[in-house]
């Protein structure tokens, strides 16, 4: 029962929360639409905390991602077992630099009065769960060995069955507490994502890329007036 | 030719005497809010000075503007590549150090503290941690400080002097300083509106001017290292970046911004400028020296047919053309060729141009009387205090024969002046002849300078905003339907 409003019931409460929240807050005015910098108040600590941060989740992210599309070609890769200690050693690797990342930049909020003057509750909220997601996922891959493979095999066939509307709960129902709280914390942050300041991760200016240097607004068009 | 139209300022520093009233007026008008206590979009530097905030002019810390690689340019610290690889940590950007730390007073100590034997005394707190701080700078602490050791000296432009001729700026007998002040200089080719990720700093084409839609900023602070003169500031409370922006909502209602309007010595002048943007692409990429020559050659004659034929044909009113005619700017950059960008070595096209101070000359002790004569006109301008070679540093990007012409010609109407009205020099045709000026042209320059009303100094173009609520279908929209500023409160949960 437990798990089934864990593992079942609060993904789709997660997700829809996700982004019905992120569209109605980004189309009603997206003025708080960002992470709120605090570089300009304290730079030098951040570099310590923010670099490794986001390097390290990114890798670690995208492992899990590019696990989830494709498991089939991970196990493959895996089978010898020179390359799944590589694997492994490197998501370890980049999974510690993350928490590194992170305790720095949690020592720093706290400790800093300039970046405490422009921390609200939820900043906290979310280094809170970020400190769970990080840890618990750097004890499993400590204790559980091997969790490129077992996660290929065994969690994301759930994590599939969530996404055809067939939830299937055989694969989560023996996995250790860690792993359970590893994965409901995050659909906890999926959750509170577009309340806080997290969304800054869904706005990541991409279009910069291909987008002119200069942006000029006119108040006619034109194209028209060209034309007459 | 592609004609467009650009609200452009100059200001003539021979007129500023450093009273600040134009930062007071934008202060108070713009800057009296949460976040933005630091920020001072008009400010005076005394210079030689480090300027505010410290030392900005040295772009090999702080990576602003662009430079010219190879056969093109590209954005010095921020920019798709260079931005983006920094978007986690940005080690160019100025931190609040490098302005001030904002701070204000306990007065309620000096009522609330029990009877003693000392006077009670108002401790300064912060305005960010509302803590006891102790200051260690405030806005303006260079101000007339020039020949100091801890300002003066530290001034990036003197790089650019001799040891001799730097060692001559801090005898005290030679000590010199000359006023600066600057605001956003809404420039033709700005580097903040590049170096935004979020493409939320744009231009507005109908008049030039530069502004930052609040509610697209995500903060990313790029635009802060992209603009080489510091003047897109980030706003630490609400996490966007904030700039001058003309006052915008004044010029639209017809009126002057604050900070000229307030200006007890009239050095600034406001009016429009057509310029050719098809020429822009090949200016910003010409050498350094050839840079002020090539920006003022696009600018176009607001007379000429063929300008206001092109004008009309992209779209600019007529008011608008015939506003240009006017603008007392055309006259002194244009005309008479006396308007010099800042820094134009920074390739952003600044659309705010300086009239260089004619400054003190050294004299000498002869008989115990300090003897300023010269033996000629003209010799006074290579024997000012500040050398030819620093302004050029300032304005021409190192062209000094370009400074040395503006200040001559200067030179050349004092002269032809002082023979008019007190008649006890001779000479004056020479000098007028030697500075390429005639009579008449000499007699408008005087006038412009000395005598011009409000309406000479700002000539205000017609905004036309019908056209932009009509394009966005906003014409019910009348004058009390909506106020600016936060929609939304800048206070996260």
């Amino acid at each position: 029962m437990f798990d089934l409003a864990l593992f079942v019931i609060f993904p789709y409460v997660a997700l829809v929360l996700e982004i019905a929240v992120s569209f109605y807050r980004y189309f009603s005015g997206s003025y708080k639409f960002s992470s709120l910098s605090s570089e300009f108040l304290e730079g030098r600590e951040l570099f310590w905390g923010s670099q490794p941060w986001h390097y390290g989740i990114l890798f670690v992210l995208v492992g899990h991602v590019v696990g989830f599309l494709f498991p089939k070609e991970v196990l493959l890769f895996n089978e010898v077992p020179v390359r799944r200690l590589i694997l492994e050693v490197t998501a370890l690797t980049f999974g510690l630099m993350a928490l590194v990342g992170l305790l720095v930049l949690i020592r720093r909020r706290f400790t800093n009065d300039r970046v405490w003057a422009v921390t609200a509750k939820m900043d906290l909220f979310v280094l809170f769960l970020l400190l769970i997601q990080t840890f618990s996922g750097i004890y499993i891959a400590v204790k559980y060995r091997w969790g490129s493979s077992w996660y290929a095999s065994a969690l994301v066939p759930y994590l599939r069955s969530l996404f055809v509307l067939k939830p299937n709960l055989e694969y989560i129902a023996p996995m250790p507490w860690v792993v359970k709280l590893h994965i409901a914390n995050a659909y906890c942050l999926i959750a509170v994502l577009p309340f806080t300041r997290l969304v800054h991760f869904l706005v990541l200016p991409v279009s910069y890329v291909w987008r002119s240097w200069q942006v000029v607004i006119w108040n006619w068009d034109r194209k028209k007036i060209r034309k007459v | 030719m592609d004609v467009r139209s650009q609200i452009s300022i100059l200001f003539h520093l021979d007129k500023c005497i450093g009273c600040h009233t134009c930062s007071i007026a934008c202060k108070n008008l713009w800057t009296d809010r949460k976040g933005a206590e630091y920020m001072w979009w008009n400010n005076v530097e005394t210079k030689p000075g480090t300027g505010f905030p410290h030392r900005w002019e040295n772009q090999e810390d702080y990576k602003g503007g662009w430079v010219k690689e190879g056969n093109s340019i590209d954005l010095k610290g921020a920019g798709k590549f260079r931005g983006l690889k920094n978007i986690f940590h940005n080690p160019n950007l100025p931190i609040i150090d490098d302005y001030y730390e904002p701070w204000t007073y306990k007065y309620e100590d000096l009522f609330n503290a029990p009877e003693g034997n000392d006077q009670p005394v108002a401790q300064p707190i912060s305005q960010i941690t509302g803590k006891a701080i102790e200051i260690k700078s405030g806005p303006n602490w260079d101000d007339d400080l020039g020949g100091s050791p801890l300002y003066a000296r530290k001034d990036p432009n003197l790089e650019k002097l001799n040891a001799q001729e730097q060692e001559d700026l801090f005898k005290v007998e030679k000590l010199v300083m000359m006023y600066l002040p600057r605001i956003c200089n809404h420039c033709l080719n700005p580097s903040c509106v590049a170096s935004c990720p979020s493409g939320a700093i744009y231009k507005r084409g109908e008049d030039g001017i530069v502004l930052i839609n609040q509610e697209k900023c995500r903060g990313w602070r790029m635009c802060v290292t992209g603009c080489p003169y510091k003047k897109v500031f980030y706003n630490w409370s609400t996490g966007k970046s904030e700039k001058c922006l003309l006052c915008y909502p004044r010029i639209e209602a017809g009126e002057i911004p604050a900070c000229m309007h307030s200006c007890v010595g009239r050095i600034r002048y406001l009016g429009v400028l057509l310029y050719d943007a098809d020429k822009m692409k090949d200016v910003v990429h010409l050498d350094e020296d050839q840079l002020v020559e090539a920006q003022r050659d696009m600018i176009l004659d607001p007379r000429d047919p063929k300008v206001i034929y092109e004008a009309r044909k992209n779209g600019i009113h007529d008011s608008v053309i015939e506003s240009a005619q006017k603008s007392p700017v055309f006259r002194f950059v244009k005309e008479w060729k006396m308007g010099l960008p800042l820094h134009p070595e920074y390739r952003t096209l600044p659309m705010l141009f300086y009239v260089p101070p004619l400054l003190p000359i050294l004299g000498k002790m002869n008989l115990d009387v300090y003897d300023t004569s010269c033996a000629d006109y003209f010799s006074t301008i290579d024997k000012a205090r500040l050398p030819v070679k620093y302004l050029a540093s300032l304005f021409t990007a190192g062209n000094e024969g370009m400074v040395r012409e503006v200040l001559k010609k200067m030179m050349a109407v004092r002269i032809y002046r002082r023979s008019e009205t007190v008649g006890d020099i001779q000479g004056a045709e020479m000098a007028l002849k030697e500075a390429g000026l005639t009579r008449a042209v000499a007699e408008d320059i005087y006038t412009l300078t000395a005598l011009a009303t409000l309406e000479d100094r700002f000539v205000i173009p017609p905004s036309h905003r019908e056209e932009a609520l009509a394009m966005e279908g906003m014409e019910l929209v009348k004058p009390g339907d909506l106020g600016f500023g936060f929609r939304d409160r800048p206070e996260r949960m």
